[in-house]
């Protein structure tokens, strides 16, 4: 039963840490456009070429 | 925004980076993600731009000092796309409420599914071994979770729920918060006296379907509204504007004022209304009048914001700007007419009204009564909570919105757009279907006509010719020899009189008098071509009807809606559409008022009409009709008016349109016939004691199930 003491806060933990990985996703906006995302994934060059001034 | 002048100049000193958001025409795809984003930033002084397929617009961030919204514009211009400023006070899609309920989404589901699987042990070990110690713990850590989860994913229905009790009425979130509140505050208080009564699993559940309903319904709302709002910005353009002392500069459209002078370029469109000061050319006013052919125009006509300059540049002094156009006027006059469609009361409305009290008056009704037969206070209301679980308006709630959401997917398969949510339920009432002429019923576009007999020699010079000019008389040329003889390529050194016609070398093309043509009929649709002194050739152009208009007005018919034709057009070219279209009632020479009219007598006859239209003239009456649908091609403002919006050439997608809100309105009643069926059973029994809470909210979950997989059904079938 001791087992239990620190299985419920692992799991819940856990479980705590999969919302606050979604939370974070929401607020720094990465399901504001997931039609243009899909299309994203498929640009070759790295995103650190973003600036398009080279 | 009322920063104080000197925080201004600070902000410009330190030239803190500006924010402003554009809406974006024509971006459809990844390739045009990464044209737009590179073309913004190219303009010197932009810090980042990032554009939103799934929005059409793009944010760019950007150094007031050196760049500007003007810049930008003519920057996506170059690349080809149109964009628009969108105003700041209108930028807001509302995705913030979307996000607030998603969080909320979130936190519930993760509390229902840990105080699930804790409940579960509890409820395992009930009747068994399991220590008592043990379980009063794991009913603690229950409790531990869901009471902060009930604060705060609950919150937009215990705030919908005060305000409507402030305005003494009645909706669905009172019963929902009721049973929230009391299942988790009776929960607690038997946690505290160490008893097996505990139900903080149901209330959590509850909230989390419920949410997810919401969710659904609020996203729904946001694309409409944030596709609306692109369409009002689209009058949002830049001018030229030419002081007096000659320079030229560029200003955004609602910033200018009467008495401006303004250049108007071949191609652009005139953003203010006035009145031309030097030069003559065409413009095709078609968003003014729907009249497809040009007009031309001289030194003193009247021209109108929104229309198009075809041929040469022009000047003109502005008459009235901004909120002053008569476009602008229309745009109020549409938005009075739609005041009265406000009226129409959503199904689930309807349903609360009755619904809600029932659902009161059952629970209060079941605490009266346990109590009335000597059980204690604590029975009696769990037995009331069990009552208002079950009796969770989860139809209503989840049902609705689940079918709009399929119903709405399977049209935008379909390339059409649902932009009111309550269209749906609108048009699955329609009996009659009215059709205005040009642009609905026809392509809106001239079209070559008799083009077999020209050779293609001849079709393959003119269309080379015509490459190089914008006039819709050459773009109609063009197609047709795309379509016959693969890709046209401009010939070189073409050179183009406005109004007249093009020349290359010995070759010409355009009016019968710029060819050479002594012709007695002046009629302006046909356009000539002579190379040298051969014989010119007559290159003929009408409206055509969309392809399978008289097909679709067929299927309309047999299944017996009745088809009516109005038309500001002449008698003779109506009667000759409607001949064409099979469409038996027409009339000719309306006006918009008229339209409106002839609406109003059909409505008091009792006949519930869809308007299918798309000129400036039609929007109050498609704002005035029951349900209404444009094209894609229309005018912005009908587009803004009008319930659904189609894409393409054909006429299909009315029909589809109809079929598909039948469909969905059959399907959200067969939902409530399920929710019906369910409380008739479980109603009874929950009254009477035989159901816990757990169950009701197991049992109430379940049927939220079954009535979200019976919308999915209508999502289905691909792409047509």
């Amino acid at each position: 039963m001791t087992a239990l003491a620190w299985l419920i806060p692992v799991a819940l933990g856990l479980g705590a840490l999969g919302l606050a990985a979604f939370l974070w996703a929401l607020k720094t906006g990465q399901f504001e456009d997931l039609e243009g995302a899909s299309y994203r994934a498929l640009e070759d060059e790295p995103p650190g070429d973003e600036t398009g001034r080279n | 925004m009322t920063a104080h002048p000197t925080d201004l100049a600070k902000q410009a000193a330190n030239a803190a980076p500006a924010t402003l958001t554009l809406a974006v025409e024509d971006m459809h795809c990844g390739g045009c993600l990464r044209s737009v984003e590179r073309a913004a930033m190219r303009v010197p002084g932009v810090d980042s731009a990032r554009a939103s397929l799934a929005a059409k617009r793009l944010t760019v961030t950007y150094d007031p000092a050196q760049a500007g919204e003007v810049a930008l514009i003519e920057a996506l211009g170059r690349v080809g796309f149109t964009a628009s400023l969108m105003d700041s006070a209108k930028q807001d899609r509302g995705d913030g409420r979307q996000n607030y309920l998603l969080r909320r989404v979130a936190v519930a589901g993760f509390a229902a599914m840990n105080i699930m699987l804790l409940s579960v042990a509890v409820w395992s070990g009930e009747s068994g071994d399991m220590d008592p110690a043990l379980a009063a713990l794991f009913r603690w850590l229950s409790a531990l979770i869901a009471l902060p989860t009930v604060v705060y994913a609950g919150a937009p229905f215990f705030s919908s729920a005060y305000a409507a009790l402030k305005g003494r009425r009645l909706n669905m979130d009172v019963p929902i918060s009721l049973a929230i509140v009391l299942a988790t505050g009776m929960s607690l208080y038997q946690t505290m006296l160490n008893t097996e009564q505990v139900y903080f699993d149901a209330a959590v559940t509850l909230l989390f379907f419920l949410l997810v309903g919401r969710y659904l319904d609020e996203t729904l709302r946001v694309r409409a509204r944030g596709e609306a709002q692109n369409l009002l910005s689209l009058q949002n353009g830049i001018a030229t504007v030419i002081d007096p002392d000659g320079m030229r500069r560029q200003v955004a459209a609602n910033a200018l004022r009467p008495g401006d002078r303004l250049l108007v370029a071949a191609g652009e469109r005139v953003a203010a209304d006035g009145r031309v000061v030097s030069g003559r050319g065409q413009i095709d006013q078609s968003l003014i009048t729907g009249e497809t052919a040009p007009a031309s125009v001289e030194t003193g006509t009247q021209i109108y914001a929104g229309t198009l300059n075809l041929t040469r540049s022009l000047e003109m002094d502005v008459t009235a700007a901004d909120d002053a156009t008569l476009l602008a006027e229309i745009s109020r006059l549409m938005l009075a007419a739609e005041q009265g469609k406000a009226r129409y009361r959503r199904l689930a409305d309807r349903a609360a009204q009755i619904y809600a009290p029932a659902v009161h008056g059952l629970g209060l009704a079941t605490f009266i009564g346990w109590l009335a037969f000597g059980a204690t206070w604590q029975t009696a209301l769990t037995y009331a909570i069990a009552v208002l679980i079950i009796t969770c308006p989860c139809a209503l709630a989840l049902a609705v919105p689940a079918v709009q959401i399929a119903a709405a997917s399977r049209l935008f398969k379909r390339g059409i757009m649902v932009k009111a949510p309550d269209g749906l339920e609108r048009i699955a009432e329609i009996d009659t279907v009215v059709f205005d002429k040009t642009g609905t019923l026809t392509l809106g576009k001239p079209q070559l006509i008799e083009s077999e007999c020209i050779s293609d020699d001849v079709l393959a010079s003119a269309a080379g010719l015509a490459a190089a000019s914008r006039h819709p008389y050459s773009r109609a040329l063009v197609a047709v020899a795309e379509r016959r003889l693969g890709a046209v390529q401009p010939t070189s050194g073409i050179e183009e009189t406005p109004g007249e016609g093009l020349s290359c070398g010995d070759e010409r093309l355009g009016s019968a008098e710029w060819c050479g043509v002594e012709t007695g009929d002046a009629r302006g649709s046909r356009v000539w071509y002579r190379r040298g002194k051969e014989a010119p050739v007559c290159f003929r152009f009408a409206d055509g009807l969309r392809p399978d208009a008289a097909e679709t007005v067929a299927e309309l018919k047999r299944r017996g809606f009745g088809v009516a034709l109005l038309s500001g057009d002449r008698q003779a070219v109506v009667a000759q559409v409607a001949a064409e279209a099979g469409i038996d009632t027409w009339h000719a020479e309306m006006k918009p008022a008229g339209k409106i009219a002839w609406l109003e007598e059909r409505a008091k006859e009792g006949r519930k009409v869809l308007m299918a239209g798309d000129g400036l003239n039609d929007a109050p009456a498609l704002a005035a009709a029951h349900a209404s649908i444009s094209p894609a091609s229309a005018a912005d403002i009908s587009q803004r008016a009008a319930d659904f919006v189609f894409q393409g050439a054909k006429l299909g997608p009315v029909a589809e349109a109809i079929d598909t809100g039948r469909r969905a309105h059959r399907m959200a009643f067969q939902n409530f016939g399920v929710a019906a069926v369910y409380n008739a059973i479980c109603v009874p029994l929950a009254m009477a004691g035989y159901v816990t809470p757990l169950i009701a909210a197991i049992v109430m979950s379940s049927s939220s199930i079954l009535v979200t997989l019976n919308a999915a059904r209508l999502a289905g079938g691909g792409r047509r």
